[in-house]
């Protein structure tokens, strides 16, 4: 290449952003490194999801990151030497609970059932919601009016009322109960945190695909006679990602709090079926408070409190990354 | 230049610190302009045009770095404090912005907008009388029935109107200078010729300079009495209105020329390429990649104004290129 | 504006009736309030007379139509004031959901009274000086508040200061259940707030992160819109330019968020209130859960609608009244 060659090299014209406001020439960077740069820049998303992905590791490896079984008390109680309700000590680190288990250890397993519980639940609301919410958005009409008229009153109502109402309904419909299995499963727990964590998705969805609708290259596609299944899958719903993986990692929030929540009020998954999680953890620390137990209720929570803080600081990376208002925001 | 100019500006330059680096947004223009003479600052998005007076004006963001000097009457604007800009803006210096309607408050009745511009340079004037003063203005600028106008909000005015409103709180101190940033621009066509003459008159009544900003060849004929062509945050040429159009002797200058439509003419020959990225501007001549005529020389020092013929120009090859037209 | 008052005000009326409707059905199925009454009265389950004529009393029958018909049933019983006694203890309901639903009112009323302000400040503050420290700050602050779940923070606080505070200090610094000491008789506003502190706290972390991301986001929305331009262009003082149009542009979403949120006060403390012990409604919802009491969760879920849909319209109000691009009819 010739000096001159070089010199003459321009950006095509597809990857300038202008800003006709303040006339600043921007970016020869495609949108997609732009958002990946503006995450890495997000320095607590970037450290959370180190944080998330360490976590998601000693969970998935509790076989060699576990101590203990999940009921194995970590020795057996003597006359004299209780294992019941230890605090913190080298045999276990974060204590033991009134059954003499080793918390740390239940905190992993509780983790695996709890992470588990927020992806599925997760996956189910963004699909189920992502569907009902891009419907209603594109097609408008009456299904757009249903949608915003249920969600509304649903969004309106405390999460925890409709839970246990809807959790009520399903556990008196036999075939429901035949198709869910029964109220302490956490099949059940899963599909019922779907039945009611899609409206949000569809919410968020809707809003973004009906913003998307009125661009110009939307209009373009339609001017030129493509179908509307066409601007769906290949316009409309690429053009989504980015807010479809932000309600993604959202939904994981709420779907593992509202499993706590749950849990908490003693609506969860049965303890007694040789698992537990995070909920479930957070529940017996109740029992914890008046004696003074303070590692049964601060290890557990703090935990919680950091998974939820790692996941909402990535789904607030991701929107900062996806939102291009940021475009121009300083260093 | 005249020693008595409304408004003096002296290699100013005006990066903006981004996510990507900074942005060189303006890069050393100087002008002035003289009481009740209207100056045209054309360029595409991009140039720097508008960059430029926000800077003078004090408005850019906090990511602004503003350099050089800018001066009205013995006020150096260029670093001043806030005292010293606001004393300035809207007294001495007025703005008109590209879009009325997103330029007026939402929630505020016209004439109270109006009037607070009045009562901001008129301590001790009470409330009623910035407000009967309003109503004036609003008269002035033409817009009928101004006392109950004036108790409107700005959605129910028409983009015209609009604009007048905009015009009117503008004038309301008397300003030395007038900048027009795009004042017409998002406006229907003959709504356009009805705003232009408003500034005229007013140009002509008060002795007011004005800047005005644009892309549309078409206004600077009609109103400007000097132009400058901005290209890359740099002023590339500088004339009277009547020279640019007839003996431009910049590339660029006649790229933008040739790209207007005019009756006659069967075809229109747009600037191939698009403005260079200011993160990284070219050496030398910024048009260069863009140029026909461009020779490995345009990639050295940065061309300074020359006069060339009747223009002065900033092209290292204007004289050899004088002579291809 | 009367007009449109008065017409969402009509259609407030259809809307409660629907809204009742799909609650009586959703209540009907999750409670099942025949198998509860038989549950809470064994002896009178066993005598299928008595029990046919509590269904025909209540209007419990079964099947589609059934609902319809015992919805009106109750839907008259509820307005002519003859309200169904509860199942458990076949008490009046009214007396105690009131108590409750003071109660509750109380401690949000507190919760909002504190949790408004230091939220809009913080939003404020993180708003004026973007991307800089103290907004990084107060960001990350309310992304922290989000992730403190109040379950967790509730429990965390009652053992730190009524159990640990007790063991290093000789007594606990604060009451962490109840409203008053055990046995304490008539009103005490002093002693009652001493109580309601920690569950104020507890509902406050969540308000005031959300209060200062939306205060953040409305005033920065505002402070990059071109009229915000216009008005420093007008040579006007900073605190002129920020009071007379920046805040009070961005307060017009705010102020609706704020009327939607009261709204929600009657029903949305139940966490809070059930930690500490608190006697008010989230409490009664969970009790009168437990039991299948139909006839105590049905009205206390017509006030807790009717409330979302009263301070719907209000915040719609608030919205006309405040920005003049909203027309009323």
């Amino acid at each position: 290449m010739t000096e001159f060659q070089e010199l003459n090299h321009v950006d095509p014209p597809a990857d300038l952003h202008h800003d006709d406001s303040i006339g600043v020439l921007q970016t020869s960077l495609s949108p997609k490194r732009m958002a990946a740069k503006r995450f890495v820049n997000h320095r607590a998303a970037f450290v959370s999801a180190i944080v998330l992905t360490m976590i998601i590791i000693f969970v998935v490896l509790s076989p060699i990151t576990a101590r203990y079984g999940i009921n194995e008390s970590i020795f057996k109680a003597e006359a004299g030497h209780p294992n019941q309700n230890l605090a913190p000590f080298n045999l276990a680190w974060f204590g033991t609970d009134s059954n003499g288990r080793d918390l740390y250890s239940r905190i992993i397993y509780g983790a695996q059932v709890s992470l588990m519980i927020g992806l599925f639940t997760a996956i189910g609301s963004v699909l189920l919601g992502t569907l009902v919410g891009g419907l209603a958005g594109y097609k408008g009409g009456w299904l757009d009016d249903i949608l915003m008229r249920v969600t509304d009153i649903y969004l309106a109502l405390p999460l925890l009322v409709v839970l246990v109402i809807v959790r009520g309904m399903l556990k008196n419909v036999d075939w429901v109960t035949a198709i869910m299995g029964d109220t302490s499963s956490v099949r059940f727990l899963v599909i019922l945190l779907t039945v009611v964590g899609w409206m949000g998705v569809a919410r968020l969805i809707r809003g973004q695909v009906k913003q998307l609708k009125e661009r110009e290259f939307i209009e373009a596609a339609r001017a030129l006679g493509a179908s509307s299944s066409r601007i769906m899958f290949r316009h409309l719903l690429p053009n989504s990602v980015g807010q479809i993986m932000v309600a993604l990692t959202f939904a994981v929030v709420g779907a593992i709090s509202a499993e706590a929540t749950l849990s908490f009020f003693g609506f969860g998954p049965d303890a007694g079926s040789g698992m537990t999680s995070l909920g479930l953890l957070i529940r017996d620390s109740k029992k914890a408070v008046p004696p003074g137990y303070w590692w049964l209720v601060v290890f557990p929570g703090v935990f919680f409190i950091i998974l939820s803080l790692c996941i909402n600081f990535i789904g607030d990376g991701l929107r900062d990354a996806v939102d291009p208002k940021m475009q121009q925001e300083v260093k | 230049m005249s020693t008595e100019s409304a408004l003096s500006i002296r290699d100013l330059r005006v990066t903006f610190k981004t996510l990507l680096g900074n942005v060189q947004a303006v890069r050393g223009v100087s002008l002035d302009v003289q009481p009740g003479e209207v100056l045209g600052v054309v360029g595409e998005s991009g140039s720097g045009k508008s960059v430029s007076f926000l800077a003078v004006m004090g408005l850019l963001g906090r990511n602004a770095v503003i350099e050089g000097s800018a001066k009205v009457g013995d006020t150096e604007l260029v670093g001043a404090n806030q005292r010293t800009l606001r004393k300035v803006r809207g007294n001495n210096v007025a703005m008109i912005f590209q879009d009325p309607l997103s330029a007026l408050n939402p929630v505020h009745r016209v004439g109270a907008q109006v009037a607070e511009m009045v009562l901001a340079h008129h301590h001790g004037m009470s409330k009623d009388d910035a407000a009967k003063r309003a109503v004036e203005l609003l008269d002035i600028v033409g817009i009928p029935q101004p006392e109950q106008r004036a108790r409107q909000y700005a959605h129910e005015f028409s983009g015209g109107m609009r604009q007048r409103v905009m015009i009117a709180m503008a004038i309301a101190n008397d300003p030395k200078v007038l900048i027009a940033d795009e004042p017409t621009t998002a406006l229907d066509v003959t709504v356009q010729a009805q705003i232009l003459e408003v500034i005229d008159r007013i140009r002509k009544e008060m002795g007011t300079a004005v800047v005005l900003i644009t892309h549309d060849l078409g206004v600077v004929a009609r109103m400007a009495d000097r132009v400058q062509v901005m290209y890359a945050g740099r002023v590339v040429e500088r004339a009277d209105v009547h020279s640019l159009f007839h003996q431009s002797d910049h590339p660029y200058t006649r790229g933008l020329l040739a790209s207007q439509p005019t009756l006659g003419r069967e075809r229109l020959s747009p600037i191939p390429g698009a403005p260079p990225n200011m993160l990284q501007p070219p050496s030398g001549c910024a048009f260069r990649v863009r140029c026909a005529h461009a020779a490995p020389e345009c990639a050295g020092d940065v061309p300074e104004l020359i006069q060339v013929r009747r223009t002065e120009t900033a092209c290292v090859r204007a004289q050899e290129l004088e002579a291809l037209v | 504006m009367l007009r449109f008052i008065v017409r969402r005000l009509l259609w407030a009326i259809p809307t409660l009736f629907i809204v009742t409707f799909v609650v009586y059905c959703a209540l009907r199925l999750a409670t099942n309030p025949l198998a509860s009454y038989a549950r809470a009265n064994p002896r009178v389950a066993k005598d299928p007379e008595k029990m046919a004529q509590y269904v025909e009393t209540n209007g419990l029958w079964p099947g589609f139509s059934g609902y319809v018909r015992g919805y009106f049933v109750w839907l008259k019983g509820f307005v002519t004031g003859n309200w169904q006694v509860s199942i458990k203890g076949s008490r009046p309901v009214w007396p105690n959901l009131k108590i409750a639903l003071v109660n509750t009112i109380r401690l949000g009323l507190l919760a909002v009274m504190v949790s408004i302000p230091i939220g809009l400040s913080l939003g404020i503050f993180a708003a004026l000086k973007p991307g800089r420290l103290r907004d990084t700050a107060v960001n990350t602050g309310a992304i922290i508040g989000f992730s403190v779940q109040p379950f967790i923070s509730a429990i965390i606080l009652q053992l730190f200061f009524g159990v640990q505070w007790a063991k290093w200090f000789g007594e606990p610094l604060l009451p962490t259940s109840g409203l008053y000491p055990p046995g304490h008789q008539g009103f005490d506003p002093v002693l009652m707030l001493k109580y309601m502190i920690l569950p104020v706290i507890v509902v406050s972390i969540q308000s005031i992160a959300s209060y200062s991301r939306y205060m953040r986001a409305s005033l920065l929305d505002v402070l990059n819109s071109d009229y915000l331009r216009t008005a420093r262009s007008k040579g006007i003082s900073e605190r002129r330019v920020l009071v007379k149009h920046a805040l009070r542009n961005a307060m017009i979403p705010i102020v609706t968020l704020a009327a939607l949120d009261i709204g929600a006060i009657v029903g949305g403390l139940i966490i809070s209130e059930a930690v500490f012990d608190y006697p008010g409604m989230g409490v009664f919802f969970l009790n009168a859960q437990s039991n299948g009491d139909f006839p105590e969760l049905m009205p206390w879920m017509v006030i807790i609608t009717s409330s979302v849909i009263l301070f719907n319209l209000l915040a719609d109000l608030a919205y006309a009244w405040l920005d003049p691009r909203i027309r009323l009819d």
